[in-house]
């Protein structure tokens, strides 16, 4: 059955890849969508297996890789407690993209591309979670991040998107770097690359050190932080993020999917799959715990005052990976599990949201021209309303009696960050935790009165004064409408009340469908299955050591102080009430804000200048490089004596020889003579002697 | 006396500006097919005063041969040059340039 939910998103990928226009977008687009579909069906059953706790992990072996003295590599597909969380959070979301995508792209004329390489995708990110070996892992870490290339790029003749594209992949090479070293420290410490084994071995290694760069280091340490950095890497942390906010150059779907459901949260999936090895170095773990929560509070700030909505969100995506990694850090592996999985419904279910909004809105993207669409596209609304609620965390905190905590997802799965933080001793952490709770409540709902309340601003927006000119009679009832605009070009603001005429129209099903899931997962998700991942003796029991599950730490989340409890709540309510003076009640104040604040805006706003740094470190330098071993290195001395000097030499000979060749009958006569004369001069010599 | 290297002697000088003629010339293509005429002749020269100093009839013979083939030569040589007249309207050896590979 594992192998029917990792290969069929492959068979579905290759067929309609390479069948392409042969094959036609309906069939292509039926394909991929009903394979994944397939594979959805087939993952919840495991997954309920495992909440049921019926269920003992199984490997399912598929063929051998590597035979090599003692390196043993196989092929093979591992389920457990932890993969089954990942299978139905990839495949459940993975389907309803694709589902999702047939309304967002139906107007691309390379959909079976598209589909191909979203099932590509799939099928590389499902091969990631049921490594049996760290080179599997490796294998379906490139997948995902060959996918993600492809997908980011995939409108190629925007430059932007390329440059998208190869900043992703270039700065996930520095992450990979380390996770490959990783890798061979792995092997080179514990003659395996086999996962249980090393987990099993791993104890046993504390304390040791080994030789690295010509230093003594501790041997669990140094293998984990080599880890945690191809973790970093992929999971977009502070240092090696700059390529998640680029990534949103592909299509929205994409984003959902892969830049902030499933292929970025790999590297907290590594972390907690191999938490027994981080777990015998303290040190690691409290790298793990700061990169997060520094990560953390630097996404949101640098969300707080972003305008393209997209943006907003991958900031959003960003800051809870980091808070998915200071729980790990803290030794929460079940709660950061439990933040992946809640944070796969609702923020999938945001972008798909904004995509459905940039699809009302004829690809604007920017929140300064939306305003007001409350009313014009009421279930993008309250699927965004439902995912923000989940995100922001709002719920009934289980205090004062009160012994049931309900909430939305985000409720649960950030409370029990915080709280684990708290209660690990890491009250540092915590407070960050609960400062950035507040941030992201107020950009989250931010984001939401911008976009669907106050009064509609997009009479200025380039893109919806072309939507107004080229889509003559594009909507029958708004004929009259789009005719007054078309009459008086550039003056669309006649109207006087912001709409410039136009009237963004609610999406097709096929994008609506998607959205009213997420949103049911975004709601519901946290309060049924919080238990399982976190509470300690229900955690346990699904977990059966496919985490290091700290269940003293679990215990102790419970009796952390009143004030830490209540903490996310009030931090939520003190973003919505911030938010809600700043853009409803006043929404002069932001400007004034930010003039005031002038400095400190323009640092958020250029994310900390962090790609202007890297762009004076490492781009500019390599470019110099670059130009220094194509002009002198190549040009001036390779090409100079290698091709084109032999060419050279050969033009000179024959222009020489050339001169031989009068065309006079004489010359010929001459040189024929020269030579015979040579010829008999050789023979009478030989015969002489 | 006269002996075989006086013939010799003038078959060599013979032969000499028979050479001299193709490849010195610049003038006429009908000086240049003489000269080849020279070189033979210079050759034949050859034979015949070997074939009388060694009394081997082979020799003369073999001269007879080849006047037949300067004959032969000479007849064709002239045809090519009538042609290559018509075609160019000059036969001096400075214009007969077209043998560039």
């Amino acid at each position: 059955m594992i192998l029917l939910i990792v290969f069929l998103p492959l068979l579905a990928a290759v067929i309609a890849g390479l069948g392409n226009r042969l094959l036609g977008n309906t069939v292509a687009k039926v394909l991929t969508t009903g394979a994944l579909f397939a594979s959805c069906a087939l993952s919840w059953p495991i997954f309920i297996q495992y909440l049921g706790g019926g269920a003992q992990p199984t490997i399912a072996p598929v063929f051998d890789w590597i035979r090599s003295g003692d390196l043993q590599v196989a092929w093979a597909l591992r389920v457990d407690a932890l993969t089954a969380v990942m299978l139905v959070v990839i495949t459940s979301v993975s389907a309803l993209v694709h589902l999702y995508s047939w309304g967002y792209m139906s107007d691309d004329p390379d959909q079976p591309r598209f589909f191909a390489y979203l099932s590509l995708f799939t099928f590389a990110m499902l091969m990631l979670v049921t490594a049996n070996n760290l080179v599997q892992m490796f294998f379906g870490w490139e997948g995902v991040g060959l996918a993600s290339y492809l997908l980011i790029g995939f409108w190629f003749k925007k430059p932007s998107a390329n440059a998208a594209a190869i900043k992703a992949f270039v700065v996930n090479r520095v992450g990979d770097l380390g996770f490959m070293l990783g890798i061979f420290g792995t092997y080179l410490v514990f003659q395996t690359v086999s996962i249980p084994d090393i987990l099993h071995m791993a104890p046993a290694m504390k304390g040791s050190t080994i030789g690295f760069l010509g230093y003594r280091f501790d041997t669990m340490t140094i293998l984990c932080l080599l880890l945690f950095v191809g973790a970093m890497g992929k999971s977009a942390q502070l240092g090696l993020h700059t390529w998640l906010p680029d990534a949103m150059e592909g299509p929205t779907p994409v984003s959902a999917l892969i830049h902030a459901a499933t292929m970025v949260t790999a590297g907290v999936f590594m972390v907690c799959r191999l938490s027994p090895m981080f777990e015998t170095s303290p040190f690691a773990l409290t790298v793990v715990m700061t990169i997060g929560a520094a990560t953390c509070f630097f996404a949101a700030t640098v969300g707080l005052v972003q305008t393209d909505i997209k943006r907003v969100i991958a900031y959003s995506t960003c800051s809870q990976l980091g808070y998915m990694f200071f729980a790990a850090g803290c030794g929460a592996y079940g709660a950061a599990m439990f933040h992946l999985f809640t944070h796969a419904f609702f923020k999938a279910l945001l972008f798909l949201g904004a995509g459905s909004v940039i699809h009302a809105m004829h690809h604007e993207q920017d929140m300064r021209y939306y305003g007001g669409l409350r009313k014009h596209i009421p279930v993008t609304f309250w699927g965004m309303m439902a995912g923000t609620l989940a995100i922001t965390g709002v719920g009934i905190p289980a205090v004062f009696g009160n012994t049931m905590a309900f909430g939305f997802a985000g409720f649960h799965s950030k409370d029990a960050i915080i709280e684990a933080a708290w209660a690990s001793g890491q009250s540092g952490a915590s407070i960050v935790g609960m400062i950035v709770a507040l941030l992201t409540s107020f950009y989250s709902w931010r984001l939401m009165f911008l976009t669907f309340w106050g009064k509609p601003r997009w009479a200025q927006s380039e893109h919806i004064q072309h939507a107004l000119h080229d889509a003559h009679g594009h909507d029958d009832h708004h004929d009259d409408h789009a005719a007054h605009a078309h009459d008086d070009h550039g003056h669309a603001h006649a109207h006087g009340d912001g709409t410039g005429g136009y009237h963004p129209h609610e999406s097709p099903l096929t994008i609506l469908v998607p959205l009213i899931l997420l949103s049911i997962g975004a709601v519901f998700a946290g309060f049924v299955f919080h238990g399982y991942f976190i509470e300690p003796s229900a955690g346990e029991a699904y977990w059966k050591g496919s985490i290091a599950f700290r269940e003293h730490l679990m215990h102790a989340m419970h009796d952390v102080p009143l004030g830490v409890k209540l903490s996310a709540t009030i931090a939520m309510l003190v973003g919505l009430w911030t938010a809600w003076m700043m853009y409803i009640r006043s929404p002069g104040f932001p400007a004034a804000l930010v003039e005031q604040f002038r400095v400190v805006y323009n640092f958020l706003l250029n994310k900390w200048y962090f790609d202007e740094l890297y762009d004076l470190l490492f781009v500019r330098p390599a470019f110099a490089i670059g130009r220094l071993f194509w002009h002198r290195g190549d040009e001036k001395t390779i090409d100079r004596f290698g091709p084109n000097g032999s060419a050279w030499v050969v033009a000179l000979g024959s222009r020489v020889a050339g001169r031989i060749q009068t065309g006079y009958v004489y010359t010929y006569a001459f040189v024929m003579l020269l030579g015979l004369t040579g010829v008999v001069t050789w023979a009478i010599y030989v015969s002489a002697k | 006396m006269i002996g075989l290297t006086h013939y010799l002697v003038v078959a060599a000088i013979l032969f000499a500006l028979g050479v001299l003629g193709v490849v010195a010339n610049r003038k006429n293509l009908i000086v240049m097919l003489m000269a080849i005429e020279l070189i033979l002749l210079s050759v034949n020269l050859n034979l015949v005063a070997f074939s009388a100093y060694l009394h081997d009839l082979v020799g003369q013979v073999f001269a007879m041969f080849v006047l037949t083939v300067a004959a032969g030569e000479a007849a064709i040589g002239l045809a090519i040059l009538v042609i290559y007249f018509r075609g160019r309207g000059t036969i001096s050896v400075d214009d007969v340039n077209r043998m560039k590979g």
